[in-house]
């Protein structure tokens, strides 16, 4: 099933029959012969392919940088799509000046990437640190001091209006708005039919099997208005499953349940990556270490799946059945992800140890929602570990154990016992399994830490021994 | 002065290989690599592969019409694998079609029956199987078993180093265009365009003449396209000689990371001995180098190797072995430091074993044994004037080392399970390729009637800056400003016979040819000028800032005046200059003589802090000091300070090489093998160029920068240690690099059962 994808791409427009499922950076490059966007990785580590992505918000357009490596050209109708050819001006734009002025470009295969994650910065109406606006793009030729300092001599959220009336972005961004509007709406989703290849934010299937997408029929689920979006319903949350990491993390109700989210993100992923990758495609992608996926384990979430208009709910703790194994009929459509609130004093904690601390894939990651009753006692526990099974693991004899026991080094020894016995860890990239089998014990150890920190000093945890 | 490409790299209008509009009929290739390490070829079947859609050709080793070689020192690495296959990817066919999807696909129904041969993956049993390449080699002074009798202390151990993906970010890549008959251009992202050409002469056995090749720039290389680029050079142009249309290589980062060889792991022991006070007397080393299945640059890294693994110190009785040796990886090659790091890792290994011993702070015998003046190195040569100790007492004043100590002292003391470590790096970098015969460069420089001039070299830009530096120098050795200069591509058919942009000498070398390209200009102008002038002598004129000067004073004659009188006067406004380093020698047969021009130094401190509970840590800080000379572009140089640096630290730390033990690269893509990012490197970098330095041969007075500071980053491994020791004081730890989270955890908690609450 192909469908004319109309979209915006710098200031021209564009109707292509192309497949939906071709890389938007395969198009840019080889068919609208936009070389400033360079491919080095196809697989979104790098971000020397990352244009911006406008999408229409409310009369206005909310550009976000994403990596073209990873999305479907499909997706990009109705958008306006920005590379670094449709960002120069007849002069230097303030972030090519300041990365010139910083001598912070060598060779300069990476810099038109970085010219557009800092121009996203600057576009954004989110407040995105310097830091998280360098997060998705790799240099191996400056050392980054020079980025930095670039980076950080810049205006953050000045605004596409702002920066457009200032000559800082092309006149023609003025226009973009009511060109968007313009453009009809795709085709209302039909059914899929059952060869199609579903695609959410596609962040690992094309990592995983991008050439073979290209030329297949494709069913797009990404930035669908029914499956995006975060609810509050009385006790629970409803997410959408193609809601990306990025708006989830931005939702002030997810906010509310895990208060320290955008800290958490920022082991998560990249800013672009976290723009495409989508909470229900990080559940059916089933990585046992899928980091989003182990957060949901320990807030207890339940999935809502659809097939032929019959609706169901399962916990995510029961969803996994082994390696990609899932309780998914087949064309069933994750549809929503329902997270309930914890009771006030409940207190949540992510881990995750990987080689580098950002865009990386763990070597084990983990997550722990405690709750603690005014005498000191737990009174319910969720602990979930990832990397040390075939599965997402939620660790439900050690949760309970923990349910109605007072913190203490006694207990936290008996756990660690326990929490070997449930884990499974195999030797693999990520490290071998004894060194897994050491991080569950020191993660628990740290969870403990961050969640009781009155209750346990970590002198006397390593005294008791 | 800035990167003169920066303004078109921010555009992203600056263009690589492939950026360029593709010739009509244009082919794309995608290479078939060997499935298993080691093995004879039984059958290769490309039938399905040639009826598949969009095919045109499939090349294999039978259609290569010269000779199926291009190993660049010993003659051992087939272009395209004939019979038998010694890595896993080596190349073995070659599928062209109308796009690159195609070509892969057509790719994928290529199959192959190998009868498997052993695979080995470890270089000391390679050694003990007699797979070596090369002789073994040993450079020795004094008398190492008699120094070691009256040493007080002696400690001995074992290093094991892992090798590093280069991962510019511009992959391998080369297009082919046939020209006349007889005759193709090759459009090649390497840093040796004369190896390409030499090479794909072989290859079609044609000669040097029929073959053109241009180098625009590089995305990046770092060693990896010193050598490893001719081979896709090659199999473009092998591919567009066979089919008559023009060919694109473009690896995928897969492909590349799984065909091309890296920096090269190794494994050492050392034997390190000294006095009470801390004198070194005596140092034994053996390194095996894990060589990978090919010569490629291995013995010229080896030998790398072994002139460096006395660091920065003086030790008077020392023996140095080392050996390629032989395995089932494809071939490790060149790498920014191409082998001193390793080197020099080992020696500092040895030091801090000694420190730990002797129970002594590292960097007191680190001093203790810093290289003077009238130190000689091993291979005879003496420091002479380069700055090792300047450099270090400089760091270590100037960023105030003893109050750091003393405040990671206390932090450490104050906190339980997190911990800071410090350390300090003296590099002492030998500068000039040690095959001394490599040692020459030239430069073509024309000027035009309206006074802007045209400049090539030999030198490749690949983002060190080299291009800003060549423009800088001719117009600054012509008296006039750089906008008049404009660098032309890296071209074979006007500089022939090129050494690789490596060695941190290509600065050196061309800067070198350009100065005296322009000198020969200038004497001929100063010439004409005089006669214009009714000057008598001719050395009175002087050009600056593009104004003829005579006497110093203004002559009332411009540039391009000058020029212009000059053509009319029918006087040659071009040159060409040739360079070779003076004085550079080394008899391999004795092991000694002076193969470095001199040497670059410096030193560099890395401060780290330490979760002792989940095994990360950051890296707080690098304060260095590096002696420069006399810089031509501070901001050029200190990109290569800082780029470097990254790197060292990445090797020492994140950068993680797994390989299978059936060969399989475990770590082939960016993301399973983590370089630095932004997150990772310091925010606290200092650097502080040396005062009142001069380098001896480096055009006006500048210093070779491009490979020294990468060795900055072993601090990083030594700091880490410091603070992992500031947890376990009587721990033994490995010297085992990388220094991963898993090894810096397991490392800490070694012994420990992860079910019982961990021991203090």
């Amino acid at each position: 099933m192909r469908h004319d994808t109309h979209f915006i791409l710098n200031d021209a427009e564009i109707h292509t029959r192309a497949s939906g499922g071709l890389l938007l950076l395969d198009y840019i490059r080889n068919r609208a012969r936009l070389p400033g966007t360079k491919e080095g990785c196809r697989e979104g580590d790098c971000g020397a392919c990352t244009v911006l992505v406008g999408s229409p918000e409310g009369g206005e357009v909310n550009y976000l940088p994403i990596t073209s490596c990873l999305m479907p050209l499909g997706e990009a109708h109705g958008k306006h799509v920005v590379t670094i050819e449709g960002l120069n001006l007849p002069g230097l734009s303030p972030v090519q000046a300041a990365i010139v002025a910083e001598g912070a470009s060598q060779c300069g295969f990476c810099t038109p990437g970085f010219v557009v994650s800092l121009t996203a910065m600057m576009m954004s109406s989110a407040d995105v640190s310097a830091d998280e606006a360098l997060s998705g793009n790799l240099c191996r030729c400056t050392g980054y001091r020079s980025l930095k300092a670039a980076a950080r001599s810049l205006s953050r959220s000045v605004g596409v209006e702002a920066m457009t009336a200032a000559g800082e972005l092309p006149g023609y961004f003025s226009d973009i708005p009511a060109r968007l509007s313009a453009i009809p709406p795709p085709a209302a989703p039909a059914d899929p039919d059952s060869e199609a290849q579903w695609i959410a934010g596609g962040t690992d299937l094309y990592v995983q099997k991008g050439a073979a997408i290209p030329g297949a029929p494709v069913y797009l689920l990404g930035g669908r208005e029914d499956l995006t979006g975060v609810t509050l319903e009385g006790d629970h949350l409803r997410v959408g499953a193609a809601t990306t990491f990025q708006a989830f993390a931005g939702s002030r109700d997810v906010q509310a349940v895990a208060p320290k989210i955008e800290a958490y993100m920022s082991e998560i992923a990249s800013w672009p990556v976290r723009n495409r990758a989508t909470l229900g495609g990080n559940i059916i992608n089933a990585s046992p270490i899928a980091d989003m996926t182990i957060l949901l384990l320990a807030l207890d979430c339940s999935l809502e799946l659809e097939k032929a208009g019959v609706m169901r709910t399962v916990a995510l703790r029961k969803f996994y059945r082994g390696y990609k194994q899932m309780d998914l009929l087949p064309g069933e459509l994750l549809r929503h992800i329902i997270m309930p609130l914890p009771p006030s004093g409940a207190r949540l904690n992510f881990e995750k140890v990987a080689k580098r601390t950002r865009l990386d894939i763990a070597s084990v990651n983990s997550a722990a929602l405690i709750m603690v009753a005014g005498d000191g006692r737990i009174s319910a526990a969720h602990l979930s570990f990832g990397g040390v099974s075939p599965v997402p693991l939620y660790l439900t004899r050690s949760s309970d154990f923990l349910t109605g026991k007072s913190p203490s080094p006694q207990l936290l020894a008996e756990l660690l016992a326990m929490a070997q016995d449930e884990i499974a860890p195999i030797s693999d990239i990520r490290g071998s399994a004894d060194y897994k089998r050491l991080l569950v014990r020191q993660l628990l150890i740290s969870h403990f830490l961050t969640l009781l920190p009155d209750a346990l000093a970590v002198e006397e945890i390593y005294a008791a021994h | 002065m800035l990167h003169i490409d920066a303004t078109a790299h921010v555009r992203g209008e600056s263009t690589y290989v492939d950026d360029v509009p593709a010739p009509a009929g244009m082919l794309y290739a995608a290479i078939f690599g060997s499935p298993v390490a080691h093995g004879s070829v039984a059958s290769l079947n490309v039938e399905d592969a040639l009826a598949a859609e969009g095919v045109a050709a499939v090349i294999t080793a039978k259609d290569i019409p010269g000779e199926n070689q291009i190993g660049p020192i010993i003659p051992d690495e087939p272009l395209l694998a004939d019979g038998a296959v010694h890595y896993r990817g080596q190349p073995l066919a070659v599928v062209l079609a109308k796009s690159v999807a195609l070509a892969r696909k057509g790719a994928a129904l290529i199959t192959v029956s190998i009868d498997p041969l052993p695979v080995i993956t470890d270089p000391r049993k390679a050694y003990e199987n007699g797979e070596i390449i090369g002789a073994p080699r040993t450079v020795a002074c004094g008398d190492v078993e008699a120094a070691f009798e009256r040493c007080d202390v002696v400690v001995s151990g074992s290093c094991d180093m892992g090798g590093q993906e280069h991962v510019y970010l511009e992959t391998q890549r080369s297009r082919a265009v046939p020209q006349e008959p007889g005759r193709l251009k090759i459009y090649s992202s390497t840093q040796s365009p004369y190896a390409g050409q030499r090479m794909i002469a072989r290859i079609l056995g044609i000669p040097h003449n029929h073959i053109e090749i241009d180098v625009l720039r590089l995305g990046g290389a770092f060693g990896g396209k010193e050598d490893q680029a001719t081979q896709w050079a090659c199999v473009a142009a092998l591919s567009a000689w066979v089919t008559g249309q023009a060919v694109e290589v473009v690896l995928s980062r897969e492909e590349d990371m799984r065909m091309t060889g890296k920096r090269h792991p190794y494994l050492s022991d050392f034997k390190i001995g000294a006095t009470h006070d801390g004198k070194i007397l005596a140092y034994q080393v053996e390194h095996y180098q894990n060589s990978g299945a090919g010569a490629d640059l291995s013995t010229a890294v080896l030998e790398r190797t072994l002139l460096h693994s006395t660091g920065s110190y003086h030790i008077p009785n020392a023996r140095i072995f080392g050996v390629c040796c032989r395995t089932n990886l494809p071939p490790n090659t060149a790498f920014r430091g191409f082998g001193g790091p390793q080197g020099m890792f080992v020696i500092e290994c040895a030091i801090t074993a000694l420190a730990e011993k002797m129970n002594l702070p590292v960097a007191q015998l680190q001093r203790r044994n810093l290289l003077d003046k009238s130190d000689p190195f091993p291979y005879g040569q003496l420091m002479g004037n380069d700055h090792a100790i300047r450099a270090w007492d400089d760091a270590v004043a100037s960023y105030d080392f003893a109050a750091i100590h003393e405040r990671i002292d206390h932090f450490n003391a104050d906190h339980f399970a997190t911990k800071k470590g410090a350390a300090l790096m003296p590099v002492c970098f030998g500068i000039s390729f040690t095959t001394t015969y490599m040692n020459q460069a030239s430069a073509l420089l024309h000027v035009y009637t309206d006074g802007s001039v045209g400049l090539s070299t030999g030198g490749v830009e690949m983002g060190q800056g080299l291009s800003t530096n060549m423009v800088l120098l001719a117009a600054r050795a012509l008296g006039i400003d750089t906008g008049k200069v404009r660098i032309e591509s890296t071209n074979t058919t006007r500089i022939a016979n090129m050494s690789p942009s490596a060695a941190s000498s290509t600065t050196l070398l061309n800067g070198n040819a350009v100065v005296l390209a322009a000198d020969q200009i200038l004497v001929r102008l100063r010439t004409v000028a005089a006669e214009l002038l009714s000057e008598s002598r001719a050395d009175r004129i002087t050009i600056a800032d593009g104004e003829v000067l005579n006497g110093g004073k203004p002559a009332g004659l411009t540039w391009e005046a000058l020029v212009q009188h000059a053509y009319q006067s029918r006087v040659g406004l071009s040159a060409h200059a040739f360079y070779a380093t003076p004085d550079v020698h080394y008899d391999k047969q004795t092991e000694q003589g002076e193969p470095f021009a001199y040497h670059a130094c410096g030193t560099a401190m890395v401060e780290v802090t330490l979760d002792c509970v989940r095994g990360t840590y950051t890296v707080d800080s690098v304060k260095m000091v590096h002696d420069l000379g006399r810089p031509l572009s501070e901001s050029v140089d200190l990109g290569q300070i800082e780029g470097g640096l990254a790197q060292g630290l990445g090797w020492m730390s994140l950068e993680d090489l797994q390989y299978g033990e059936d060969g399989t690269l475990l770590s082939g893509a960016l993301a399973t093998y983590k370089l630095p990012d932004a997150h990772f490197m310091p925010d606290d970098i200092q650097v502080k160029f040396l005062e009142q330095t001069d380098g001896p041969i480096g055009p006006y007075g500048s210093k070779a920068v491009g490979e020294p500071p990468l060795m900055y980053g072993i601090a990083l491994f030594f700091a880490l240690r410091q603070a992992m020791r500031a947890f376990r004081p009587t721990a033994e730890f490995p010297f085992t690099a990388p220094l991963t989270p898993e090894r810096v955890l397991t490392a800490l908690y070694a012994g420990d059962d992860p079910g019982e609450l961990p021991r203090k």
